[in-house]
């Protein structure tokens, strides 16, 4: 008999079956009967705190798990200060700022750079970093600045398009740097003071590119269970079983729950690229967090002919949130959008006052549009 | 933003090193510039912003399938 193969709707529809849902919701509250304590987890990744809520998966696991939304949204974590650059840098008459579209309602201290782009600046948003190939050939009078964002995810993609300017000998293009990486932030919550993260729920794609390598010495410093979930309902719904397994059987390990996409070594080759052109900065102010040492990537300095860092005068000076704003503290754990006093009220998705607004995968985005979702959370303070 | 979308190969351009692929019937051009592993016109592969990541591990997928039935037909006992 010919094996027959697996479709790619089986594939897709079989992790979003919430037939499965629900029965893993059983498995995980039969489980959690036997837990002796209070279990927190932190899912890392914004993308999983956007499934969380968009599936109203809170209402699903029983009192005693709680989810805590992480810091993994490049967008929200990035200080406002940063963004200034690029707005700074977009307004510049002879300069075409290129960056990913989630950058482009985040506000930075004077305005957004869709703002800055409804005043006249050339601000384009591109799906692929490779676009801005075209986008420099094509404007050879005119500076083409990447703002390049994100994750391990992404900053191989970076990588890709900085060796291609080499390669293809193009001389107008430059690059604003924020990649930043995961572990470093997981580590700072879990020595923030007050801390109640109980086990984390790792990312699908950084670890993907990065291999679930990099969350051992986390595992095996703290005694903290990490899974690495898949970015769909049942995904996260299996990981949280893993979890709750964990404890059950006084375990604290590493385990990839995503096994169709991640392995311990992670993509190599797309490791290397990062190796070649980037080097690790000594720290990065994390918005609502603050310095987290070796925490970000910089250009080599081979590269500084292609650094808008380098290049341009841009001000550092550190710029903080609204008083009112507690997105520092939903990051790190401590609180929840709701306990926020400003949430849904002076700040909503279309008059964000902090970043954790802005993106699809700030936690204060994803409560305020999948509310339902959530109104069994339990308040953490 | 560290989305990455599950595609079937559906023509792969040896010049450029890149495929186009199929994604819930939106077809897209991605660079295999990231992959080591060689691949085919049918495979599934991970796109994130325009770059091949990862090829699909079919096996797994069917195997964590498997196991969801197994689940699903004793919640039903």
């Amino acid at each position: 008999m010919k094996s027959e193969r697996i479709t790619l709707k089986q594939i897709i529809e079989g992790f979003r079956n919430p037939e499965t849902v629900r029965a893993l919701s059983k498995e995980i509250n039969r489980e959690a009967e036997k837990l002796q304590r209070e279990v927190n987890i932190m899912e890392v990744c914004g993308g999983h705190t956007h499934i969380i809520a968009k599936y109203g998966l809170t209402q699903l696991i029983p009192e005693n798990i709680k989810f805590i939304h992480g810091p993994g949204c490049p967008v929200c974590i990035m200080p406002k200060e940063r963004i200034d650059h690029a707005v700074i840098l977009a307004e510049k008459s002879d300069v075409i700022l290129v960056t990913l579209g989630d950058m482009m309602r985040v506000p930075g201290s004077q305005r957004s750079l869709q703002e800055s782009r409804s005043h006249g600046a050339d601000v384009r948003f591109v799906y692929s970093p490779l676009e801005t190939l075209k986008i420099a050939k094509e404007n050879a009078d005119k500076k083409v600045i990447f703002f390049a964002i994100g994750f391990e995810t992404t900053t191989p993609m970076t990588a890709s398009l900085i060796q291609e300017v080499g390669k293809k000998n193009i001389t107008n293009l430059l690059f604003h740097i924020n990649h930043v990486t995961v572990p470093e932030p997981m580590e700072a919550v879990l020595q923030t003071e007050g801390s109640k993260i109980d086990a984390f729920i790792g990312p699908s794609h950084v670890s993907v590119i990065a291999g679930a390598k990099i969350y051992k010495p986390i595992v095996d410093k703290y005694k903290i269970p990490v899974v690495i979930s898949g970015f769909e309902p049942v995904d996260v719904m299996q990981s949280t079983l893993m979890i709750v397994k964990q404890f059950n059987e006084d375990r604290r390990d590493l385990e990839i729950q995503y096994t169709r996409g991640v392995t311990f070594e992670g993509n190599i080759k797309a490791q290397e690229m990062i190796k070649e052109v980037f080097d690790i900065a000594e720290k990065f102010r994390w918005r609502g967090i603050g310095d987290i040492p070796n925490s970000s990537l910089k250009l080599k300095e081979k590269y500084d002919n292609l650094n808008a860092e380098k290049i341009y005068h841009l001000p550092h000076e550190s710029i903080e949130d609204h008083k009112s704003c507690r997105c520092g503290d939903i990051l790190t754990g401590k609180a929840l959008p709701v306990e926020c006093k400003v949430f849904g009220k002076a700040c909503t998705p279309d008059r964000p006052m902090g970043a954790c607004m802005v993106s699809e995968e700030g936690a204060c985005a994803a409560y305020y549009r999948y509310g339902r979702g959530l109104t069994n959370q339990k308040v953490l303070t | 933003m560290c989305l990455a979308i599950p595609s079937k190969i559906i023509q792969i351009n040896e010049e450029t090193n890149s495929v186009v692929v199929d994604t819930m019937g939106a077809q897209r051009e991605a660079s295999l510039n990231m992959l080591t592993d060689p691949v085919s016109i049918g495979d599934y592969v991970l796109i994130h912003v325009g770059f091949a990541i990862r090829k699909l591990d079919e096996k797994s997928a069917q195997e964590s399938l498997d196991l969801y039935q197994q689940i699903l037909n004793q919640d039903e006992i």
